[in-house]
């Protein structure tokens, strides 16, 4: 279908396309895909010895209800438990929100660290793309119109580090004004993804590197310098670039600190 | 006696006025001005459009004066030949498919030539701003008190500051809605969410230039006012009225949210700076204090709103030497209005911070120079009233100081503030009060009625146009008029507020309804019973005695009767702003307890203690509810609720973007009730709804600042305030 | 009457309530107008349209959702329970700890409380608070609601009652 009309666009939860749907002409004479009712089998969650494959169709729910995610991959649970409010999660989809590719996204950086691939099949032939190659500007990805996300693939790896943080203006129900996701391999090192910092989810490769070095990391001022090398956070409704970096420093730094990473014993 | 509606509101039930089946209503829908101030040139309908299926309403089509009746009339129905506003109304449309009309209200456009807005409200306008008067102030008030100037001569102790408060939306969960139609008899009828049925009529009655038998407004159940719906319902029931007398059809109008937030009423920002005198025991010799509020475009209550906030701005302290000017001045701006404490919040902020600075300068303790300056019987206000009400406040003070462990808190605060790495504790206090019903002589000129009406089967009907917001009114009124009579509350009702069958007992605002409605009930049964010849008859008894009365009185009803009387002794001069400006008033003490996270500068509030006195408590959960609901509001006028202005317009009308307070974002709010009956008020009663708006805004913001050692002296207090606080002290 | 719809239209079955309802429905609908423009159930309200202040919480499938932001095409197959599926008498702890005002968020705040009712399984990681932080409430300051589901739980823990069937 999708390959015969490309304008049409596919829903999942809807949570994301249905804002606003009254006021919104546009969205609703546009022509739409329902995915909804390939649940249960598109929402399937796979456990194999190498990876976590979440079908198209999973929700946050599914995750924070799902206890081998909480021993596993509890970076998922963090994140899955700050969308929205209960009646956001038990409806997004993971598959959406990386389609949807907002800047403030919650669930693709979190993925992203975990160095997640989406599968995309078409009419074509299938392909997959590590997530975090994915994004190609301002609410574009490399999804072609043809195109459906299948499932995410997320590699089975042993991140010992794991951690999300985010900050919005409530503790419910807030879109991220900074967040930050972060894993660690021993193998594959750092993974650091922003979140509400760029207008796309990108990896800081710069604070990546910093963190694989061994230049002495004392305050949140030491991160300050890659930061701003991978990263122009701006000003909008929500909150302030001057906010936004400091808090962006500070979350992380004091995050590594909690856990007894990277940073100089001796920091006050 | 639990909640009279509350399985209708649980199960729901309970019908609002966007559940009532759509009939044969024409949706309606509002043409709005984007910009902030120009001369109208034209409005054009694109041809594209097939316009005849739609009802359309322009200010040609008006049959009286273009004006909406609040105090004064300056504030167009629909905007003719100016606009003063983003949002204001200019066209109105109507259409029986909603989306059809959506889609058309893009359509129209308005062509309009700018002109130079005023947009800051603390500054003085430039010639070219000027559109009223000569400097765009509204209302200028003055209380005097004393000699203010003599007294700073050689005081001890000399302090200034400057507070600013931001406006709030009101974010009543049911947004603004009303349906109107005329009816059979060629009666224009409006029914609707709305605080203030007799206020719609009044509205109607001026623009429509009928007699008020020709026009018919009747509330639904209202999900939520907050003073939101005192006053902008008369805009709403005006649009919806002219459409349906022009369709000659019934004509709904349900505002999505985002126009509710961007089109409708807030609460007036306001700046005040105070200088105040104490001696060197820290008794305050003098307090000279300026308010300026941002009216918006129209006047609508500004006068009101000032007036209260002056009154209550010099706070609930003895001191003998009192200056407070205020003015309320035009902006472009989307009109404020009424919200919830009307202009007591804002000068209690600032005048509870100010006690706080007053004390820091002078060494002494926030708690000690409040107690020693707190209002004792005897002592009289800003205004000269003495007060003698029997009310303990120290002790209300001594309660909450106890309740809170605010001492305690203090000292473990500042240990865990030197060692935490990430956070900062403080604790905040805030002594406040509040004068229940109407200013002055404003309970006199509303001079409410109520009827207390006996029906053929014994049973008994109450009549006011008082309505249930969720602040318990059907409730309360169920047990003053079920116990003055002693009846059980089964065969009783309370009518509907339908302006053809209730008197005008007043707008259901200002803390007024258990209190001044509440007693006149009171006295409206005594008057029953008086008429059907039953003075001591109860219960059965008494039902018995209506039936009878009315088999002798065939076609006649026993109708219960009272009209407002003002307590003895209270005089007020409007001239002078001298007097007894309310009376009684209410006093409370609030305590803060917050916690900043230094990563993210956020503040939440760890715990709370409210304690006030409030008369009698006529229902213990009713009353706790409100307390607990008018601090969470409060909380978030503190912390989070920030208006964005773009050109006068609200930038961020949608709910993700202005945040109020989820669950997960306030703590257990701890309510505490000492009580003093008041004679005057319906069960011993006074106002209470208002009261806990005032006090925890400050209690917060002192909070803050003991945890910071910073003066936070601005609401919001936002993460990206404080931020900048800390910033910009850091690199002082 | 509310008008049918004029677009092409879809079918779709499913199970509101506990009865199986078979419709033609405009495709642009939500799942909330259904409910309220043509089921006549209102209970749900439309308090943003944008899934922030949950008034129109339904259950979907046993789990709570928005039904703004829920296509009503998507509601087939599926069952939907509304506030007017509940025992009143499931709703007594919330009667009398002051969990309703004005009642304009109370259908939302009553499906989501009575979901955490029957599954306090969700309670071992999260708190009500947490769980009802989709529920915006202006008037009770939520502690009338907060209270009101926690004595719930807590008589059906002591009485070892089943929690009502919805």
């Amino acid at each position: 279908m999708l390959a015969g009309d490309p304008a049409l666009t596919p829903i999942a939860g809807g949570t994301d396309l249905l804002v606003h749907w009254p006021g919104n002409t546009d969205a609703r004479t546009r022509d739409y895909l329902d995915l909804s009712r390939l649940r249960p089998s598109q929402s399937e969650i796979r456990w194999d010895d190498d990876a976590v494959t979440l079908g198209a169709m999973t929700t946050y729910w599914d995750v924070v209800t799902d206890k081998r995610f909480r021993e596993h991959f509890p970076i998922l649970i963090d994140a899955a438990r700050q969308v929205g409010a209960v009646q956001i999660q038990t409806r997004g989809t993971w598959a959406g929100n990386i389609c949807n590719a907002s800047p403030v996204a919650d669930g693709v950086p979190v993925l992203m660290a975990l160095g997640a691939s989406v599968e995309l099949r078409s009419a074509a032939g299938a392909e997959s793309i590590p997530l975090d190659r994915f994004y190609t500007g301002y609410r574009q990805t490399r999804r072609q119109p043809d195109q459906l996300v299948t499932s995410i693939t997320i590699p089975r790896h042993q991140r010992t580090t794991q951690f999300f943080e985010k900050v919005g203006s409530r503790r419910a129900q807030a879109i991220t004004k900074v967040g930050v996701a972060v894993t660690h391999h021993n193998e594959t090192g750092w993974r650091v993804v922003a979140n509400a910092m760029a207008p796309v989810i990108i990896r800081c490769a710069n604070v990546e590197t910093l963190l694989s070095s061994i230049s002495p990391i004392r305050t949140p001022d030491d991160l300050l310098p890659a930061i701003d090398a991978d990263m122009t956070p701006i000003t909008d409704i929500r909150s302030t670039a001057p906010y936004r970096r400091t808090v962006f420093a500070q979350i992380l730094f004091h995050a590594l600190r909690q856990r007894n990473l990277r940073v100089s014993v001796d920091a006050r | 006696m639990l909640r009279i509606e509350g399985l209708a509101k649980l199960t729901g039930a309970e019908r609002y006025v966007d559940d009532e089946p759509i009939g044969d209503a024409l949706w309606g829908m509002t043409v709005r001005s984007n910009a902030a101030r120009g001369v109208i040139r034209s409005i054009e309908f694109d041809p594209a459009v097939d316009w005849s299926g739609f009802t359309i309403v322009t200010p040609d089509d008006l049959p009286g004066p273009n004006a909406v009746h609040h105090i004064e009339c300056d504030q167009p129905i629909l905007a003719a030949t100016e606009t003063r506003h983003i949002g204001e109304a200019l066209v109105l449309l109507a259409h029986e498919d909603r989306d059809t009309l959506r889609d058309a209200v893009r359509r129209v456009r308005v062509k309009i030539d700018p002109l130079p807005p005023a947009l800051d409200f603390r500054e003085p306008p430039t010639a070219e701003q000027v559109q009223r008067g000569r400097d765009n102030v509204f209302t200028e008030l003055c209380i005097d008190k004393g000699d203010v100037d003599a007294a700073f001569e050689g005081a001890a102790h000399i302090v200034e500051g400057v507070y600013e408060t931001g406006a709030q939306e009101h974010l009543y969960i049911e947004p603004q809605g009303m349906i109107a139609w005329v009816d059979d008899a060629g009666v224009v009828c409006c029914k609707g969410s709305m605080q203030c049925p007799y206020y719609v009529v009044a509205a109607l009655t001026h623009a429509l230039e009928r007699t008020p038998d020709r026009v018919r407004v009747i509330q639904t159940p209202t999900g939520g006012g907050f003073g939101g719906k005192e006053d902008y319902p008369s805009v709403l029931a005006l649009h919806a009225a002219l459409l349906a007398m022009k369709a000659n059809r019934p004509v709904r109008i349900i505002y999505d949210r985002d126009e509710d937030m961007l089109a409708t009423t807030k609460r007036h920002p306001c700046l005040t700076r105070h200088r105040t005198a104490v001696d060197a025991n820290g008794k305050l010799l003098a307090q000279d204090i300026d308010v300026v509020m941002d009216g918006g475009a129209y006047l609508t209550l500004s006068p009101v709103v000032l007036s209260r906030g002056i009154i209550h701005g010099a706070g609930p302290y003895a001191c003998p030497n009192v200056r407070i000017r205020g003015r309320a001045v035009l902006t472009n701006t989307t009109p404020f209005g009424a919200f919830r404490g009307f202009g007591a919040p804002q000068t209690h902020f600032a005048n509870e911070r100010h006690m706080d600075a007053v004390a820091g300068a002078i060494g002494m303790d926030p708690v000690e120079i409040r107690r020693i300056n707190i209002i004792r019987d005897g002592d009289s206000t800003a205004t000269g009233q003495v007060i003698n009400d029997g009310t303990d406040r120290v002790a209300i003070l001594d309660s909450a100081i106890e309740r809170s462990r605010y001492h305690d808190l203090l000292r473990e605060h500042e240990s865990f503030n030197a060692t935490s790495p990430d956070k900062r504790r403080g604790v905040g206090l805030a002594f406040f009060h509040h004068g229940a019903g109407f200013t002055g002589a404003g309970e006199v000129y509303l001079s409410s009625i109520v009827h207390v009406v006996g029906r053929p089967d014994g049973s008994v009907e109450v009549r006011a146009a008082s309505t249930e917001m969720g602040q318990g009114k059907e409730t309360v009124f169920t047990q003053i008029v079920s116990s003055r009579l002693g009846i059980d509350p089964a065969r009783m009702t309370i009518a509907t507020p339908d302006s053809a069958r209730v008197p005008d007992s007043g707008p259901t605002v200002a803390s007024r309804t258990t209190m001044v409605v509440g007693r006149l009930l009171e006295r409206a049964c005594d008057d029953l019973r008086t008429i059907i010849g039953a003075e001591n008859a109860q219960g059965d008894a008494l039902h018995t005695a209506i039936s009878r009365w009315c088999e002798s009185n065939p076609g006649a009803e026993p109708v219960g009767q009272a009209q407002y009387q003002p307590p003895p002794g209270v005089h007020w001069d409007d001239k002078t702003y001298k007097g007894d400006a309310y009376g009684t008033y209410t006093w409370a003490a609030y305590i803060a307890d917050i916690e900043i996270d230094l990563r993210t500068f956020t503040a939440s509030v760890r715990a709370f203690t409210a304690v006030q006195e409030v008369g009698a408590v006529v229902n213990p959960t009713l009353a706790s509810g409100q307390v607990q609901g008018g601090v969470v509001q409060a909380i978030g006028w503190a912390l989070m609720e920030d208006c964005l202005w773009q050109d006068g317009a609200m930038a961020n009308s949608q709910l993700t973007n202005y945040i109020i307070p989820t669950s997960d974002d306030v703590p257990h709010i701890d309510v505490v009730f000492v009580e003093n009956p008041y004679e005057y008020g319906g069960k011993g009663s006074k106002g209470l709804g208002e009261l806990p708006m005032d006090g925890p805004a400050p209690a917060i913001a002192n909070a803050i600042s003991n945890a910071l050692r910073l003066d936070a002296n601005r609401i919001p207090l936002t993460p990206e305030r404080i931020f900048s606080l800390i910033n910009n002290a850091q690199t002082a | 009457m509310p008008k049918p719809p004029e677009q092409p239209t879809t079918s779709i079955t499913c199970t509101i309530n506990g009865q199986s309802v078979t419709m033609d429905i405009d495709p642009a609908w939500r799942l909330l107008d259904l409910l309220r423009d043509h089921l006549g159930l209102t209970g749900a309200k439309e308090g943003c349209g944008e899934g922030e202040c949950g008034a129109c919480t339904v259950r979907i499938d046993g789990l709570p959702a928005n039904s703004c932001l829920v296509l009503a095409v998507q509601a087939h197959g599926r069952d939907i329970d509304t506030v007017e599926s509940l025992d009143p008498e499931s709703l007594d702890h919330l009667h009398g700890s002051g969990a309703t005002q004005c009642g304009a968020c109370t259908p939302g705040v009553v499906m989501t409380a009575d979901w955490i009712r029957n599954n306090p399984e969700t309670l071992e990681h999260d708190t009500i608070r947490s769980l009802m932080a989709g529920n915006l409430c202006r008037c009770t300051g939520y502690d009338g609601i907060i209270d009101g589901v926690r004595l719930s739980i807590e008589r059906d823990a002591n009485t070892g009652a089943k929690p009502c069937a919805s």
